[in-house]
């Protein structure tokens, strides 16, 4: 009882002083939940950018070398004369799009936003291990937004060698404009990106082993805690490796070291660089870009895992399982880097074992796309936005992932390569599932944000017309990669072979176009829900996490009196034994009753 | 302009969207409750009915595409080994076809079958250690043959036996074209280096090198039909990727090491050109070039030349400004005809010999292909500025 009263009042001199000032609580906040806002807000603008550009490339390809006043206007006469898009800007919208997409908006927009807000919430927790080195995380990670697009106003261009900046290409402005000043500020923004980011996972790990309130065992915690669990030791393992990696490039640009550079003859000279090799920056790139991959989707899947547990009112199936897939599939992608490197000029023996290697992941990622679909059978399922959203993620995981038994085969890899059967692949199976683990996890816990629930109709109209146009995009585009069209070509028009691929170019653009538009819908709902949505109750979606046992009101420490103790797993949905089609973990468990044995 | 008015009729069809939900949401203000915005057995109802929709939409859309696209996608491999990669390529897709098929009709059915309704309750179901076992064993086996299979191809495709009789050419990648230098009769290339780069000698060959005496240097490949070609490929500046998709062969370029491919044409140009499948798609491809010219023409502007096919190398790694530009014609011939046209060239040491003897003549090699060098010229000095 005076440990309640203590806490208590503690919590509440905190909130008393946070009022006070208006930036230690909305500008530099050490509490999670507003770190978790800050998060999602750069993200979504930071997602508006690389969304946009990306239909500004879409344009391009479907007209080339078209006239449209909108790329006038948005790209300034020097690389949109009269309108029509230079070659160079086109290189460099592909570039940051890439970057923006991966590192800005699916990693820290959705990890940084739901690793902050839920590890707390859901393990029971007053904050964050070290509150403070979470802000410093979220500036850090502002500051490198905030030089990611400055580097686009740079006279020569932004960064133009594509998100994986494979030197010399990179390394040489001699060799494409984008690599002069641009490419040094993407090189700063990404090691401050990094940065933040090591800080973040640190802090996320350090909470989850140290920080669950009593009776939360590691086999009780929600999948969104595996989720960000793990996906923070993948980041911790790997991101330092790409650190690395930029650093020594730094080195090779303006020092002069010949890490990645060797017999370069450009511009008309040959340069001084020798004994290095491209091949090694490409694995140091890698053994950090393809768990960047699992960073990115493994915590929509976990978040994807609570929403379709809580709306199908059924326990997830295969609890134990599903843990297990999650670990496996972060130790795997550890070791599968080489193959996006098989016809990088390595050794053909290592594309045997990296062919091995990846294949092998899709037995867990199998298994959790079973049990996502087992869930579903014979629940009773309530279909709000976020329900619909996890669905529609394990389509597009199914969809995008069964393409990756083609890319992650050496043989057949070799024909389809950097054609835009690759770009298909990834973005269905990272990009749009990812994006709607995101957007699924909006919709699930705005209320648990801002205190006021979301417009669901406006929500159903968002997930429908985005459904529909995600396969409109990414479906036809197997095809035009099929026929061998290289990706990164600013126009096929110089080759009449590809003429008859042009009216698929138009339709794919006429798909983004229409669902960029209506990315409008939910912007709209985000921020005007901020202040006129219904107000939220407790726990509006019956849900049995410890998140939904806070007061709707965000306080300093989450719960107002002591933190809750855990008795139960959080799955006991319409379990037969109570009346309620949904037990809290809070509940102690009945006399007699039986605990599975997750 | 007309792509212009699409957005804007995109922008007024949200906009009349968001009104509509607008009202709908007006005509519930009677259900002006704090779970108003919760999914009730109405919503459940309508979004488990769109389920199924969506799942007739994804196999319809599949159909369809398979119907309209399906005969844009490349088949009858130019190359011997192409066989093996389409056959795995196949047995790959029915696979996928029939995971897809399977999965998704589940997933969005049941979607649609168990869409929820409060006196309903869910089945308390929470594992099954048979069933978990079966969904792992399965994919490892079947994935277990794949693999197998795919490592099977790979290294009779990867591993070049440097005893077999192989015609040995390099393919040689700056910004932005292709060279090709053939070793000659000794079927030796001489050694190389981008430091000995002078004049004509582009490729940078080490003219002291007795194997590079006989090496030829050309802008057009040719290639023998039946006889396997070993191309060993460099870059003097950025990384390519050397990229032949009727040939199903592809290898990156990289600036410092020498990288290599082989493979066995067999079908010659000519051959393939009049493949049924080809020839359809090339009066297709006409077609839509013909009527595009009629439109070029109309504004005043030159027509298209029509197409013939023509088997292409491209570049398909990012390597500057004009990447999507950069690509080399390819002839198989007949091995006389391929014969004949070698014996017509000079070989490198003599056109080096002939360009000092003749100081003033303008530098050949660079003339051939203006509007690589001018693009090369741009961007080296948007680069100095």
């Amino acid at each position: 009882m005076s440990a309640e009263g203590h806490d208590h009042g503690h919590d509440h001199e905190h909130e008393h002083h946070h009022k006070d000032t208006f930036i230690t609580k909305y500008i530099f906040s050490i509490d999670h939940k507003m770190i978790a806002k800050q998060y999602l807000l750069t993200g979504i603008i930071m997602g508006v950018i690389g969304v946009s550009m990306s239909l500004l490339f879409r344009m391009q390809l479907a007209w080339p070398e078209e006239s449209f006043k909108i790329f006038n206007v948005l790209l300034g006469d020097k690389f949109a004369p009269n309108g029509v898009m230079a070659n160079d800007i086109y290189l460099a919208l592909v570039t940051i799009h890439g970057t923006i997409m991966v590192f800005f908006v699916l990693t820290a927009g959705l990890s940084g936003t739901f690793s902050n807000l839920l590890i707390p919430l859901q393990i029971g927790a007053r904050d964050m291990a070290s509150g403070f080195m979470n802000m410093i995380s979220y500036w850090l990670f502002f500051l490198s937004s905030v030089i990611m697009i400055c580097s686009l106003f740079v006279e020569a261009g932004p960064a133009s060698a594509g998100w994986t900046i494979y030197p010399p290409l990179s390394a040489l402005p001699q060799a494409i404009p984008g690599s002069g000043l641009g490419m040094t500020l993407w090189l700063v923004s990404m090691a401050i990106f990094i940065a933040s980011s090591l800080m973040g996972s640190l802090n996320y790990v350090v909470t989850v082993i140290n920080l669950r309130t009593k009776g939360m065992s590691m086999t009780r915690m929600p999948l969104t805690i595996w989720a960000f669990f793990v996906t923070a030791i993948i980041g911790i393992v790997s991101f330092p490796v790409l650190l690395s990696a930029a650093l020594l490039l730094i080195f090779d640009r303006s020092f002069g070291t010949s890490f990645f550079l060797s017999d370069i003859y450009i511009a008309g000279e040959v340069l001084h660089y020798q004994g290095g090799s491209p091949v090694l920056f490409e694995h140091l790139f890698w053994f950090l870009g393809h768990p960047e991959v699992y960073i990115v989707i493994l915590p929509a899947l976990g978040i994807t895992s609570e929403i379709i547990a809580t709306n199908s009112r059924k326990p997830i199936f295969g609890y134990r399982a599903m843990i297990m897939s999650i670990i496996a599939i972060a130790f795997l992608s550890t070791i599968v880097w080489g193959h996006h490197m098989f016809i990088s000029g390595m050794n053909p023996f290592l594309g045997s074992v990296f062919t091995f290697t990846t294949l092998l992941i899709a037995i867990p990622s199998a298994v959790k796309a079973f049990n996502y679909i087992t869930t579903l059978w014979k629940g009773n399922l309530q279909m709000n936005p976020a329900m619909l959203f996890s669905i529609g993620l394990v389509s597009t995981f199914i969809t995008g992932g069964l393409t990756g038994i083609i890319l992650g085969d050496s043989t057949l890899d070799i024909n389809v390569h950097d054609t835009y059967f690759v770009v298909a692949h990834f973005h269905l199976v990272m990009g749009i599932s990812a994006l709607y683990g995101m957007f699924a996890g909006v919709y699930h816990w705005y209320p648990k944000m801002f205190g006021r629930m979301l417009n669901k109709n406006l929500g159903y109209v968002h997930f429908w017309v985005t459904a529909v146009c995600a396969y409109g995009v990414f479906f036809p585009m197997h095809f035009i990669g099929l026929a061998g069209l290289p990706r990164r070509y600013y126009t096929n028009t110089n080759f009449p072979l590809f003429d008859d691929l042009q009216n698929v170019n138009v339709l794919i653009t006429t798909f983004a176009l229409i669902g960029g538009a209506f990315q409008l819908v939910f912007l709209y709902n985000f921020f005007v829900s901020i202040f006129y949505g219904k107000k939220a109750v407790q726990n509006p979606w019956k849900s049995n996490t410890l998140e939904w046992t806070t007061p709707v009101e965000h306080i300093h420490g989450n719960w107002p009196g002591e933190i809750p103790h855990v008795h139960r797993w959080p799955y006991d949905y319409s379990n037969p034994g109570h009346e309620e089609d949904f037990v809290p973990q809070t509940v102690p468990m009945k006399e007699g009753e039986v605990v599975l044995h997750h | 302009m007309t792509s212009l008015l699409v957005v804007i009729v995109l922008v007024l069809l949200a906009v009349a969207i968001w009104q509509l939900t607008k009202i709908f949401d007006l005509t519930q203000v009677s259900l002006d409750s704090d779970d108003s915005q919760v999914a009730n057995d109405d919503d459940n109802n309508v979004q488990g009915y769109l389920m199924f929709g969506f799942l007739a939409f994804i196999y319809i859309f599949t159909i369809y595409g398979v119907y309209t696209w399906g005969h844009l996608v490349l088949h009858t491999p130019a190359s011997d080994h192409g066989a093996t990669i389409d056959r795995l390529m196949n047995i790959t897709w029915v696979l996928i076809f029939t995971v897809q098929a399977i999965t998704q009709v589940l997933l969005h059915y049941f979607a649609f079958k168990y869409r929820g309704n409060k006196d309903k309750r869910a089945l308390y179901f929470a594992d099954n250690n048979k069933l978990e076992a079966i969904w792992s064993v399965i994919p490892a086996v079947v994935l277990a043959g794949l693999i197998l299979y795919g490592l099977y191809a790979w290294t009779n495709i990867m591993f070049i036996d440097e005893d077999d009789d192989t015609v040995v050419i390099e393919l040689y990648a700056q910004q932005f074209k292709w060279t090709a230098r053939y070793a000659g009769a000794d079927n030796v290339l001489g050694k190389a280096n981008v430091r000995l780069i002078e004049g004509v000698n582009t490729l940078g060959v080490d003219l002291s090198d007795p194997y590079a005496q006989d090496d030829i240097v050309v802008s057009e490949l040719h290639i023998p039909k039946g006889k396997k070609i070993h191309f060993k490929m460099r870059s003097q500046d950025v990384l390519h990727s050397a990229y032949f998709p009727y040939f199903r062969a592809q290898m990156n370029c990289v600036p410092g090491m020498v990288t290599e491919f082989a493979f066995t044409p067999i079908y010659t140009t000519a051959e393939y050109q009049a493949l049924p499948y080809m020839v359809e798609k090339v009066a297709n491809i006409n077609a839509i070039r013909a009527k595009k010219s009629l439109e070029l023409v109309a504004k005043g502007e030159p027509g298209l030349d029509p197409y013939t096919f023509e088997y292409l190398l491209l570049c398909n790694k990012i390597c500057g400004s004009s990447h999507y530009n950069m690509q080399m014609k390819v002839v198989v011939d007949t091995p006389e005809d391929y014969k004949k046209w070698l014996s017509e060239k000079t070989n490198l040491v003599a056109e080096v010999k002939a360009s000092k003897a003749e100081p003033a003549a303008p530098d050949a090699s660079s003339a051939k292909d203006t509007t690589v060098a001018k693009d090369t010229a741009a961007v080296a000095k948007i680069a100095m500025k």
